[in-house]
């Protein structure tokens, strides 16, 4: 038996038009995979499916069925197994399916017993029939394909077709190669490919992607808590999980999400979100779309929170702090905030986004005074950190920070500095954070950064928005604070510093009303406390920012986009060293991803720099802040461009080093 | 005319087996998937079945002579077997095999052994009927044909 090749109507179709874009034969064409060890069966089976026009490949055989699978990767749309076989449980079939190729599997049995339906359902199968099997049953599951589609399309979907539709909007990020001044555009082209490229991937687009539903993600970052961050590998996070039917790859997919390289799909991921989380009533208010998308919706949020923290630390330099500095702010703010035991769940939402770029100088000071001026709440968004976040996303973050930031207050976007983390509680002060890592990375981002920068404290709030709604609040918060404090300049998102992720967090920042409802007030209120203290964590700034996953230097990426990978460049260095430092999950339980880093290498090479800060919420989780973030981040395309301006005008080497290339989380070798 | 009688006879046959409760619903699904593609389908499914459910039967049978019982082992036999004679239909044959496991969550090594006496019972006479309604039905060929070749 031959499986049947990659077939093409149904898959290609499909894949390119996301959930819309159904071939004009589907569902036939669907290439099912039926797996009986009865030859009787699995004679009635093909029958049946090649009569609803299906391509059928049968099989007799667990073992040989995953080795059709293994070697065919893109081959199959759905699995067809039955429950008891001699060679292999259809259970762990069901498992191996899940953990490898993440396709729809269909269990059968002649058992209908109540215990072995449910159990299929908690391994994981989408469907359940019973023997005998009627041709009607099998006539219906193609909807499992699509649904399962659909659920990662959905992370794509606006910024699928937002890339797609509205490539103006994006900044132009340059990679990491270029110079500020070219990484909008690059970035944008780049993210545009990677958007592409996801669509284009059937297996990436085949795949069904787990939802992450707030409980499912709470059990993840618990299990990323226990572990450490520096032990947390998908691995062992899967283990501990213990959550029948995820796999391996899911969990290294959401944990990608933390990354910031992946920063454009981060944030685009995060907008979905935000988007389900206002618009419909996404289960646990985690979007699971959202967040097992390809691009791990959650590094969106990760860097939007990292992006306030940019974009606070950013507030004071701009033009000077390299991206990279930003990120490492971030990422510092991100692992001080851990020592304030806010679980900073900084998600990585597109750091850019945060960090409106417009003026740096300007922007912060309006954001600061305003910030500074309210409650605490403030997120200094530093005008120069240039983002790669694509202008709609900084100005979603912009607004959406103006409003809602305040409610961060104990969310964390960005601990920049730790340290100043835990003091700012109350106000997300990333400000401190990215300092430090400016001052690692380059003298640029000064403590003027720190001070000025509007830098979310994430501290207080672990936000954790990928993982549970009351970390999406702390993103949300993130913006919200802005959102109060100041209504659109609030964020200076990181044209100076570049910091890929600021509009992600000005996106967040200005999650308006949403945010702010929906976040149950946590406000993220940047503060530019934050960057001083940054300042002091000068030094520290890279090891604090070592919260990683050793392996996805990409995972939050702390808004650093490419061309300014203030932080993350910065945190390059002393990433291995931090690493240790941050690896906090414990303590803030922040994963900062030093993607910034290496944008070019993001991929892995920016293991080291990248760190993920993975912010968690201390409090809340508050799906709706999610939503409200998303929405708001979506929404802001003058933010963006505001960002992208000044990271044109004052970011100076965007050593792109937040390997905001790749936006496939995926990849990410976990 | 003669083929009509047959058309009829065939016909007849074949509603007693439903009528009589040999075959079920699913016996029906088999027929709607033969086509003029694959004209003997049901036959060959069937043929298929009784091939290879010999060796579920001979399993039994061993397992049934062993002693103590081991009835997980009985149960889970008899699953097979009961999975693969509902997917043609069999439908009082699926019923004789209810019993059986009944028996063995039971443990009722006695139930069992009657039971499975039933199984096989019921299965030898339906291939008996089936065996002689594909006969029948091949001599009379496909309606079609047997139209066309009027």
């Amino acid at each position: 038996m031959m499986p049947s090749s990659s077939g093409g109507s149904w898959k290609s179709s499909g894949a390119g038009a996301g959930d819309g874009g159904v071939p004009d034969q589907f569902p036939a064409g669907l290439r099912v995979l039926v797996v009986d060890d009865d030859p009787t069966c699995l004679m009635i089976l093909e029958k049946m499916l090649r009569h609803c026009n299906y391509e059928v490949t049968k099989c007799n055989r667990a073992e040989v069925a995953l080795s059709f699978l293994r070697e065919n990767k893109n081959g199959f749309d759905v699995v067809i197994s039955d429950v008891h076989m001699p060679d292999m449980d259809g259970f762990k079939l069901l498992e191996h399916i899940g953990l490898e190729m993440d396709l729809p599997v269909i269990m059968m049995s002649a058992d209908d017993s109540k215990s072995v339906v449910m159990k299929g359902v908690t391994h994981g199968a989408c469907d359940y029939l019973i023997k005998p099997v009627r041709i009607e049953a099998l006539r219906n599951i193609w909807q499992h394909v699509v649904r399962k589609r659909k659920h990662e399309w959905k992370d794509f979907e606006p910024s699928a077709s937002a890339d797609e539709q509205k490539p103006p909007e994006e900044p132009d990020y340059s990679s990491s190669a270029n110079e500020g001044h070219n990484w909008k555009s690059t970035k944008r082209r780049k993210d545009e490919e990677d958007e592409a490229d996801e669509r284009d991937d059937p297996s990436s687009l085949k795949k069904p992607r787990v939802v992450w539903s707030v409980e499912l993600h709470q059990q993840f970052v618990a299990a990323v808590n226990q572990l450490g961050i520096d032990k947390a590998v998908p691995k062992k996070i899967l283990e501990r999980m213990n959550v029948p039917g995820l796999t391996r790859e899911n969990v290294a997919s959401h944990l990608q999400t933390f990354l910031p390289h992946n920063s454009k799909n981060l944030v685009q991921k995060y907008r979905l979100y935000l988007r389900r989380l206002s618009g419909s009533p996404l289960p646990g208010g985690m979007n699971v779309g959202f967040m097992g998308g390809p691009d791990a919706g959650y590094g969106s949020m990760s860097s939007l929170n990292g992006l306030d923290l940019q974009a606070l630390s950013a507030s004071g330099q701009l033009g000077q702090l390299p991206p990279q500095s930003l990120a490492t702010l971030q990422a510092v703010a991100l692992g001080r905030s851990n020592n304030s035991k806010s679980a900073i769940h900084v998600p990585v939402i597109d750091q850019r986004n945060i960090f409106s770029v417009e003026n740096p100088k300007s922007r912060y000071s309006e954001v600061q005074s305003q910030h500074l001026n309210n409650s605490s709440k403030q997120i200094n968004l530093l005008p120069g950190i240039p983002t790669n976040m694509e202008p709609k996303h900084f100005v979603s973050l912009q607004q959406s920070g103006q409003h809602s930031f305040g409610s961060m207050n104990h969310q964390i976007l960005i601990q920049m500095g730790g340290q100043s983390q835990s003091q700012t509680q109350s106000q997300n002060q990333v400000q401190s954070n990215t300092n430090a890592h400016h001052g690692l990375r380059q003298p640029v981002l000064s403590n003027d950064m720190l001070t000025r920068g509007g830098v979310v404290d994430v501290s207080t709030s672990v936000y954790n928005p990928v993982v549970s709604v009351s970390q999406a609040s702390s993103l949300v918060d993130f913006s919200m604070n802005h959102k109060t404090d100041s209504s659109g300049s609030s964020y200076p998102l990181g044209g100076s510093l570049g910091i890929p992720n600021v509009r992600a967090t000005s996106s967040a920042l200005q999650g308006d009303g949403n945010l702010d409802t929906k976040v149950s007030g946590r406000r993220i209120v940047p503060s530019y406390d934050v960057f001083n203290d940054l300042n002091q964590n000068r030094e520290w700034g890279l090891q604090d920012v070592g919260l990683t996953f050793d392996q996805s230097p990409h995972l939050i990426q702390v808004g650093l986009d490419a061309s300014s990978p203030l932080l993350l460049q910065h945190n390059h260095s002393s990433v291995s060293e931090m690493g240790g430092q941050n690896r906090n999950l414990a303590s803030g339980k922040v994963i900062f991803s030093p993607g910034v880093e290496a944008r070019t290498h993001h991929n892995g090479s920016n293991v080291g720099q990248q760190r993920n800060t993975y912010v968690k919420p201390e409090s809340d989780t508050d799906g709706s802040f999610h939503n409200t973030l998303y929405s708001e981040l979506y929404g802001q395309d003058d933010l963006l461009v505001a960002i992208m301006k000044q990271q044109q005008q004052g970011v100076g080497q965007p050593e792109n080093e937040f390997g905001f290339d790749g936006y496939a989380l995926d990849d990410l070798p976990v | 005319m003669e083929r009509n009688q047959m058309h009829t006879q065939v016909a007849n046959t074949r509603k007693s087996l439903f009528d009589q409760g040999y075959l079920d619903d699913q016996f029906i699904q088999l027929e709607e998937l033969q086509d003029s593609s694959n004209p003997n389908f049901v036959e060959e499914v069937v043929t298929l079945y009784y091939r290879d459910s010999a060796r579920f039967l001979s399993n039994l049978d061993q397992a049934l002579e062993k002693r103590p019982l081991d009835f997980s082992k009985l149960d889970n036999l008899m699953h097979q077997f009961k999975g693969s004679s509902t997917s043609i239909g069999a439908k009082k044959v699926k019923t004789e095999c209810t019993h059986f496991r009944n028996y063995c969550s039971a443990r009722n090594a006695e139930g069992c052994k009657r039971t499975f006496q039933n199984v096989k019972k019921e299965y030898t006479t339906l291939r008996k009927k089936l065996e002689a309604y594909f006969q029948m039905s091949r001599q009379v060929g496909p309606v079609e044909t047997a139209c066309q070749a009027r």
